[in-house]
């Protein structure tokens, strides 16, 4: 059964597992045992779910999306409103169940890796609220185009550290947090953003976004036929299909194209990526035939990662869920097209989501129905929208 | 415990005071990586490491991370770096060489072709940082068949591993000295004596200490302290500073500079 998953090694299939230097071995198996105890404490639970009713917003709304609907004249089109979540993304979801238990464990000090600033943001909002210390490590790409995030992460009193290996973005600032981690395992917890990384974060991540999709199957009222998200690392995918895993609902994953997946430019990992090792887990990731990784694009901060969560490696390789890919030029027209249809300006990563159900939504009859998972809100992509609007027109 | 015979095939016959240095194959290119070889067995290095550079070395300070980035944009790759290995035979190098190197390109190159290269190149020990315990077993059984060492690490974090891992250790036993990537420390951690002693408990092989040494009063320490040390960081920078002195000299003269450094690092 997919939802079994993972077995005790770590491992979605052939996926996932740890890959880490032996310094990280004995602090995994301390989050491990820590995690363990934590799901199984109803204090520690209600804790968590009280902070997501009270603090963070949840239950989201699942809108109706009734104008894009007619339009598209196809199927009926639902929208789970992750971008109604407090910070602007479904990314809080697990950082107040990771804080949680670094407050549990008795490690005030929390690291944290970010792309386009939604987990960093995520981050330095929970440690405010739980008195923790916060670094969060940022590619200085990444920094230069989410100037917005950077300055919300430092208002709620983090440390932003710039990374200015490799190309600068996602992959690094990861690198380079496993590094600080290394040296400071003792008494830092590391706050992983997405359902990467060694045994146990891909399950801790899931479970803490799972939310996600439990909330969904409760809130629909007619059967599901189709489920869209965005993946970059995969958690709100892996968010809200994982409920949905043993249902017959078909589920698909929308990856980053970029300027296109027969260009070198693009971060679409499944669709042209090969299994390898990366960050600690054994996935598809984007490399050369030496084994070197090869670095991503997508004009989304957000999925501009080479590898993807091992989960997600596993759902391809079994089909259970399907993986598209929209380009950059695809996912703007869809913030476009969301914005003036329904009045919400969705990030650009969930407007790849959206792009592919748009495309697929016509094709399908009036008695189907689809959620697409709005996993954030488009505030901090302001100044790359104007920058792309003001050259084409907002005709 | 009773130490028991290191093999790495027979060439190494010492069981103490081992000297080990860290290259990085290609830094900045092959036929320098040669003589600084070379030079390092003349400086009594008794096992040479040569490590295949990444893009993503997550265990490698920046000194490390930059040399690795000089020797991949000069071509160098795992498959290379093996085939470098008779060369260095055929150039002089006598003592025994562990590859050094990252998981995925192992996984790229596949399990069963790259310990076939190892073995066709005359490699005799491997040492892979971010393969634990845990996910090594198809490795360590193929290597066990070629008599090929697969070096393990144990960390001041290891704990109740250290005998686990220690008890199967083959050809030396890497000790990472503290927390944190490869580079230099300024002094050792207290604790890091101990923590060698704890090791040398479990261990039959030899137990060789790395992360940080990088001056001769830590090199004298370990001498005392452990069977053997490592030194990584501090080896690439003095061929750093030897490239400099070859800029404005010739590469005799850089090559001198690089040998009275480290015959100065390590004396005894």
């Amino acid at each position: 059964m997919l939802t079994s998953m993972p077995n005790h090694k770590g491992r979605y299939g052939d996926f996932g597992g740890k890959y880490v230097p032996e310094t990280l071995m004995a602090p995994l198996e301390e989050l491990e045992s820590a995690l363990d105890e934590a799901m199984q404490d109803e204090d520690f639970l209600k804790q968590y779910n009280e902070e997501l009713k009270e603090y963070a917003g949840r239950p989201t709304p699942l809108t109706y999306a009734d104008k894009l609907t007619k339009e598209l004249g196809g199927a009926e089109i639902y929208l789970k409103r992750e971008d109604l979540l407090h910070t602007g993304a479904h990314k809080l979801n697990n950082a107040i169940g990771q804080a949680l238990l670094a407050k549990r464990m008795g490690k005030d000090k929390i690291i944290a890796e970010t792309g386009a600033g939604q987990h960093g943001v995520a981050s330095a909002t929970v440690a405010a609220k739980l008195g923790l210390s916060c670094k969060v490590f940022m590619g200085e790409e990444d920094i230069r185009r989410q100037e917005l995030n950077v300055f919300r992460m430092k208002l709620l009193g983090a440390e932003v550290i710039s990374v200015s290996s490799g190309n600068g973005t996602l992959k690094d600032a990861t690198n380079e947090a496993i590094r600080y981690w290394v040296a400071n395992c003792e008494d830092h917890f590391y706050l992983i953003g997405s359902v990467v990384g060694p045994h146990p974060y891909p399950r801790m991540v899931r479970n803490f976004q799972r939310i996600i999709g439990d909330e969904t199957k409760e809130q629909m009222t007619r059967d599901i036929d189709r489920i869209y998200a965005c993946v970059g690392g995969g958690s709100n995918a892996i968010g809200m299909f994982y409920p949905f895993l043993e249902d017959e609902v078909e589920l698909v994953g929308i990856e980053a194209a970029g300027k296109g997946v027969d260009t070198p430019e693009h971060a679409a990992t499944l669709t042209k990526g090969t299994p390898g090792v990366i960050h600690g887990s054994l996935t598809y990731l984007m490399q050369d035939e030496n084994g070197q990784i090869v670095e991503p694009y997508s004009i989304s901060a957000g999925l501009d990662y080479p590898g993807i969560g091992p989960e997600h490696a596993n759902l391809f390789k079994t089909k259970r869920v399907r993986y598209e890919s929209i380009t950059d030029d695809e996912a703007l027209d869809a913030v476009k097209r969301m914005s003036r249809a329904e009045g919400i300006i969705p990030a650009i990563e969930s407007a790849h989501a959206i792009a592919q159900a748009i495309k697929e939504a016509k094709e399908m009859s009036k008695d189907q129905a689809i959620v697409i998972n709005v996993s954030g809100r488009g505030d901090k992509d302001m100044a790359t929208l104007m920058e792309h609007f003001t050259e084409e027109g907002l005709q | 415990m009773m130490k028991q015979q290191t093999l790495f095939q027979g060439k190494l016959t010492k069981q103490k005071d081992l000297f080990i240095p860290f290259i990085v194959a290609g830094d900045p290119h092959p036929d320098k990586t040669i003589q600084y070889a070379l030079r390092l067995q003349e400086a009594g290095a008794d096992v040479l490491e040569l490590g295949v550079p990444y893009s993503d070395p997550l265990a490698d300070g920046p000194v490390i991370q930059k040399a690795a980035r000089r020797a991949l944009d000069a071509g160098m790759s795992l498959r290379k770096a093996v085939e470098m290995v008779p060369e260095l035979r055929k150039a002089g190098l006598n003592i025994p060489v562990v590859i050094f190197t990252y998981y995925n390109p192992v996984l790229q190159y596949g399990h069963e072709a790259f310990i076939d290269a190892l073995e066709e190149n005359g490699v005799e020990g491997l040492l892979i940082p971010d393969l634990p315990l845990e996910e090594s077993e198809d490795l360590n059984e193929r290597t066990k068949e070629k008599d090929i060492e697969l070096i393990s690490l144990v960390a001041p974090t290891s704990e109740e591993r250290i005998k686990r891992i220690a008890e199967q250790a083959r050809g030396f036993l890497y000790c990472v000295s503290s927390l944190g990537v490869t580079g230099e420390r300024k002094e050792m951690a207290p604790e890091t004596l101990s923590f060698i002693e704890k090791v040398k408990e479990h261990s039959s092989v030899p137990v060789a200490v790395g992360f940080g040494i990088s001056s001769n009063d830590q090199v004298q320490l370990m001498r005392k302290h452990a069977d053997g040390f490592i030194i990584g960081s501090k080896i690439v920078k003095l061929i750093e500073s030897s490239l400099e002195v070859e800029k404005s000299g010739d590469e005799q003269e850089g090559l001198r500079h690089f040998s009275d450094e480290v015959n100065e690092l390590v004396q005894a």
